[in-house]
């Protein structure tokens, strides 16, 4: 009867022992994928911030005049829908504007002229820069989100709720590639 | 007279800028004048003698959709030389507002312009981002010319100003003198019961409303059992007929791509014409032609048809989208030969003003007052800015 009662108490403190460490690890779980739902935060903020400096980038290098009125009219109009698309648009509007600048910037001599002004080397850097940074903060944000995928899909994660409310982001899937002559 | 005429859009692809620019430019050389065409135009194109290429158009993501434009310092030097060599009296632009050869020969050249606006509604979102940009090329137009009343009130909203219209032009008298082909037309034994209702256009775009006729069509078959629906263009038709009643679908004929002899043809052939267009029509070119050649109309009320169709004077209208108000229009049509008699007679007093010698004398006139100054159109140093 003894031997049995020492039998039952180890059972019952190794319960609890498993219990308290399958605690641990929920919670430690838990503040992982509360962490990764703070870093894809913010790369979707800066992912916005970069896609809001390129279509500027495009809009000024548009209104310098030192572009055919044909071409800055394709431009400007780009960056405007691309600023102003709705949020299940804003994909497409984005690549437009990509493929926009890329039909701008297709033929080689239209960079040299633009850049033959004084002004010129400015303004395509900084497209040419704001264009790199839309990639990289998009390559960033696609990361965030695939790792909160990952680790909500976990069972454990689904059986306790761990993700609470918050929403399934979607990544952000858009033609970045920039023309050759502004690829840095 | 010396005239130069930019088209904005590629010569090769098919649509009603383009025709515009080639009945007009023939026209104005049959009348003796020099005219040189300057469009965008893939390398083995050919070209009529009149015109000139500007290169490949690009396609490129642009107010919504993708548009074939021309574009960038290549395309602009071109147009700027084109103006150089043709030392033009005047010089005429097709929608300055595209981003395309017209806009950039507004930009290079100086001296008498006149542009024609054809875009009924441009979603301006476009021209508000590029007002700017675009406002200093087009100062420089002397006369603006809009093709309907619809593209000049849009005209007005998006870009300020004024523009007198001057309708696109149609050979009325070669659509009225071509002859009926007698499997398009109605036989004497069915036309109690029966009739043939036209089609003509690229039916697989919703905007052209075939879904609309075909949703009215088994109404107007239960009331005349023997009616005939031909359909002439290009599109999926097993697509447009997913939804028509089995029993419906022996009464469609579908006839593909037509020439325009047989579109005009069947204009001759059938007792009722229908445009049950949902919107996007800036002049409705189709409806005169079916006018010349006598084909009585039944289109939805879009104000450009109203416009042509004289508010009802000279056609049969029905309220847009409304499949019940075609059908019951149709049908009263269709068995009421005296009235599609007076109908023809209205129509082919109503398509004068659209005939090219109308319409080519008012487009020159205006090319004489914006040439008075006497000035000739030359080609401007690296534009303006």
């Amino acid at each position: 009867m003894r031997l049995v009662l020492t039998q039952y108490s180890v059972v019952v403190v190794l319960v609890a022992v498993l219990v308290v460490l399958f605690g641990l690890y929920l919670s430690w779980t838990a503040t992982r994928l509360d962490r990764l739902h703070v870093r894809l935060d913010a790369a979707n903020v800066a992912l916005d911030a970069q896609l809001l400096r390129r279509s500027t980038a495009v809009l000024e290098l548009a209104r310098s005049g030192l572009l055919d009125p044909a071409t800055a009219l394709i431009l400007a109009a780009g960056a405007r829908e691309a600023e102003i698309a709705a949020p299940d648009e804003r994909e497409a509007a984005e690549s437009a504007l990509t493929r926009d600048v890329r039909a701008a910037f297709e033929d080689p001599a239209q960079g040299e002229h633009v850049r033959a002004h004084p002004d010129g080397p400015e303004l395509l850097d900084e497209l040419g820069r704001a264009m790199r940074r839309v990639q990289l903060a998009r390559r960033f944000h696609n990361e965030s989100v695939r790792a909160v995928r990952q680790l909500r899909s976990h069972r454990l994660v689904r059986a306790f709720r761990l993700a609470g409310r918050a929403p399934d982001k979607p990544s952000f899937e858009i033609d970045d590639e920039p023309p050759a002559t502004l690829a840095r | 007279m010396r005239i130069g005429i930019v088209c904005p859009y590629s010569w090769d692809v098919p649509g009603g800028v383009q025709f515009h620019i080639r009945d007009l430019a023939e026209y104005l050389i049959k009348l003796g004048h020099e005219v040189s065409v300057l469009a965008a135009a893939d390398e083995d194109t050919e070209l009529p003698p009149y015109v000139q290429s500007a290169g490949r158009a690009i396609p490129v993501p642009y107010n919504g959709s993708v548009a074939r434009l021309s574009f960038g310092f290549l395309s602009a030097a071109r147009v700027r030389r084109w103006i150089h060599d043709g030392n033009f009296e005047v010089l005429h632009v097709h929608e300055p507002g595209t981003p395309s050869l017209s806009l950039l020969a507004c930009w290079a050249a100086s001296g008498p312009i006149v542009a024609t606006f054809h875009t009924a509604n441009p979603r301006s979102r476009a021209m508000l981002a590029g007002a700017p940009i675009v406002a200093s090329a087009m100062e420089k137009i002397n006369a603006r010319i809009a093709v309907s009343e619809y593209a000049r009130r849009t005209l007005v909203e998006h870009l300020g100003g004024d523009a007198v219209v001057i309708p696109n032009g149609v050979d009325v008298g070669y659509f009225s003198a071509l002859r009926p082909r007698p499997e398009w037309q109605t036989p004497t034994d069915q036309q109690a019961d029966g009739g043939t209702i036209g089609f003509v256009g690229r039916f697989g775009e919703p905007r052209k409303g075939l879904s609309l006729l075909l949703e009215a069509l088994p109404a107007i078959v239960a009331a005349r059992p023997r009616t005939r629906l031909l359909v002439a263009g290009r599109g999926d038709e097993d697509e447009a007929l997913r939804n028509v009643p089995a029993h419906v679908r022996e009464h469609v004929e579908f006839l593909g791509m037509v020439s325009d002899e047989d579109k005009g043809r069947l204009f001759q052939s059938v007792d009722v014409y229908c445009a049950p267009n949902t919107g996007g029509e800036s002049f409705g070119i189709i409806l005169v032609e079916a006018m010349s050649g006598g084909a009585p109309v039944l289109a939805s009320d879009l104000d450009a048809f109203s416009l042509v169709l004289e508010g009802g004077a000279a056609g049969a209208m029905f309220p847009n989208g409304d499949a019940a108000a075609l059908a019951r229009e149709a049908i009263a049509l269709l068995g009421d030969p005296a009235r599609r008699r007076a109908l023809r007679a209205a129509e082919s007093e109503a398509v004068r003003k659209y005939d090219w010698s109308v319409v080519a004398a008012d487009i020159l006139s205006v090319y004489e007052m914006v040439t008075e100054s006497t000035a000739r159109v030359t080609a401007e140093n690296g534009g303006s800015r």
